[in-house]
């Protein structure tokens, strides 16, 4: 993890009117926004706790789909991010999910799908001062918080991946600062979560994606 | 290294080194972040505009806010002070009135600086702006003052919680109250020690403030806290001035305000389930209270 920045307390610069409710909110849409290559043309979000309860007078809503949008946190359009997503034609939901209690109180699942008609689940948290970490995708726990450069890698459970994906970065002089691998179950789908000091360029991601168990890399720099 | 996580060492450092807090705060950031002082100051100078930007928002129209509790406090405040019928001199008349006005642009989806929190957004606008306006400083002095006013708020982040749902109002808007406090202080010409002898009196002085917002919404009580939050500050930073020191030392009054936030019932940090938030009026006026 990074040192605590002055900007991490004087900031971060934001539209109101919660760090947690809004700009964390938003952040966790973005991340799931980023994780999806193909165009978005539907997103559901389920609201936990804290978020199920307030979500509209927190303008929790607005900031989710300001995330899918890919609208930064002091980006004055938020506040008109239902008109923004409609326009862009892409269908928006909202359902609060007052039961499950064995959540972050500040948990909302966004539940993407982009126009080939593939779905996927991202649940995050927002946890505090606008920061928000990603806790599963399609139902496998992860971890990603996007402070650095990252990259999800999406692969067989097979050998050989790690070492793969190392030689990629190691060719193009990459330094890995931090990685973490999940699976479903030994032999089927895993993530791979490398985050990298620097910018990450474009074309180790296709280097990456040419070994056969690995069926996508995707860069998330916010 | 120039990293410190403890006030006596941040004192130490200063007084060794004859620098500020905000100087020792800034070469921490270099050196740390791996950014540069130009990098850091004019950064630091864009979030001090939007500060400014935020309080003459909210001084020129009423704004409608998410929740619809609050809205037009600042101009009212404004228009009395300019009235003459102010009761409380023009400095704090000014800090209040512009903190009310940052939680009203916060409150209706309007760009803030969250310092430390959207919360309590109001209170270090509230403060610098009002010394600005009295003392003609430069918004440069402003920019060097915010990261007098960061040092004391990453040391209560680091080493306690500046978020009212883990340590109620008292970590969020006390936070707010001794960052701008020592800021003040070192405004005013005053030395390191007594910067953070000003933040550990702002922090006595609200030590135990639950949080207990209306329906949740960062509306009411929390508008006038941030108010409170400015006199607080201005007081603080007045007494520690005066050369009257604090007897318990700012970290030892960190760990204090941390172990009361932990000790606060889960009512009372930022659930809306109790205080304010729990009388019949407060639970009448807002249909998304927990019931």
């Amino acid at each position: 993890m990074k040192s605590t920045s002055v900007f991490d307390i004087i900031g971060p610069n934001m539209i109101g009117p919660s760090s947690s409710h809004t700009a964390g909110a938003l952040r966790i849409a973005l991340l799931a926004g980023k994780m999806t290559k193909r165009p978005i043309v539907k997103v559901e979000f389920v609201l936990y706790g804290s978020f199920a309860r307030t979500y509209q007078g927190h303008g929790t809503d607005r900031a989710l789909v300001g995330g899918i949008l890919g609208f930064s946190p002091e980006d004055a359009r938020i506040r008109n991010s239902f008109d923004i997503a409609r326009e862009r034609g892409i269908d928006f939901s909202f359902r609060p999910d007052y039961d499950t209690k064995d959540v972050h109180p500040n948990t909302a699942d966004v539940i993407i799908t982009d126009d080939s008609g593939t779905v996927s689940t991202v649940r995050g948290a927002s946890i505090g001062g606008g920061a928000a970490v990603i806790q599963q995708i399609n139902g496998v726990d992860v971890k990603l918080r996007g402070e650095l450069s990252t990259i999800l890698v999406r692969q067989k459970d097979t050998p050989g991946v790690l070492a793969h994906i190392a030689r990629c970065l190691a060719d193009n002089n990459i330094n890995i600062a931090f990685t973490r691998m999940y699976r479903e179950a030994k032999g089927e789908n895993a993530y791979t979560i490398i985050e990298a000091d620097g910018a990450i360029p474009a074309k180790v991601l296709s280097e990456i994606e040419a070994l056969p168990s690995i069926l996508s890399a995707i860069l998330i720099e916010l | 290294m120039s990293d410190f996580t403890t006030g006596s060492a941040l004192l130490e450092l200063c007084e060794k080194s004859n620098i500020s807090l905000s100087e020792a705060m800034l070469l921490r950031e270099t050196e740390l972040l791996g950014t540069s002082r130009e990098e850091n100051i004019s950064r630091m100078a864009y979030s001090y505009s939007i500060m400014k930007q935020a309080v003459h928002t909210s001084l020129e129209s009423k704004a409608k806010t998410m929740g619809g509790l609050i809205g037009g406090e600042a101009i009212k405040l404004n228009e009395l002070r300019l009235s003459g019928k102010n009761l409380c001199g023009n400095v704090v008349s000014r800090a209040a009135a512009y903190s009310m006005g940052v939680l009203e642009v916060n409150a209706s989806m309007g760009l803030i600086v969250a310092a430390p929190t959207a919360g309590s957004s109001g209170v270090i606008p509230g403060v610098f702006l009002s010394l600005q306006e009295e003392y003609g400083f430069s918004d440069e002095e402003m920019t060097n003052a915010l990261f007098c006013a960061g040092a004391v708020g990453y040391l209560i982040a680091h080493n306690a919680t500046v978020a009212g749902a883990e340590g109620g109002c008292q970590a969020e808007i006390g936070a707010a109250s001794a960052m701008a406090a020592a800021a003040a202080v070192q405004l005013m010409g005053g030395t390191p020690r007594q910067c953070l002898s000003a933040a550990s009196g702002a922090l006595a002085n609200i030590l135990g403030l639950v949080c207990d917002p209306i329906g949740g919404l960062v509306e009411s009580p929390c508008q006038q806290r941030n108010a409170m939050g400015t006199s607080n500050a201005l007081i603080s930073a007045e007494i520690a001035l005066a050369g009257i020191h604090n007897i318990v030392p700012f970290d030892e009054m960190v760990e204090a305000m941390y172990r009361v936030g932990k000790s606060l019932p889960y009512e009372l940090r930022e659930t809306a389930l109790g205080g304010v938030a729990a009388t019949p009026t407060a639970c009448s006026l807002c249909s998304s209270c927990i019931k």
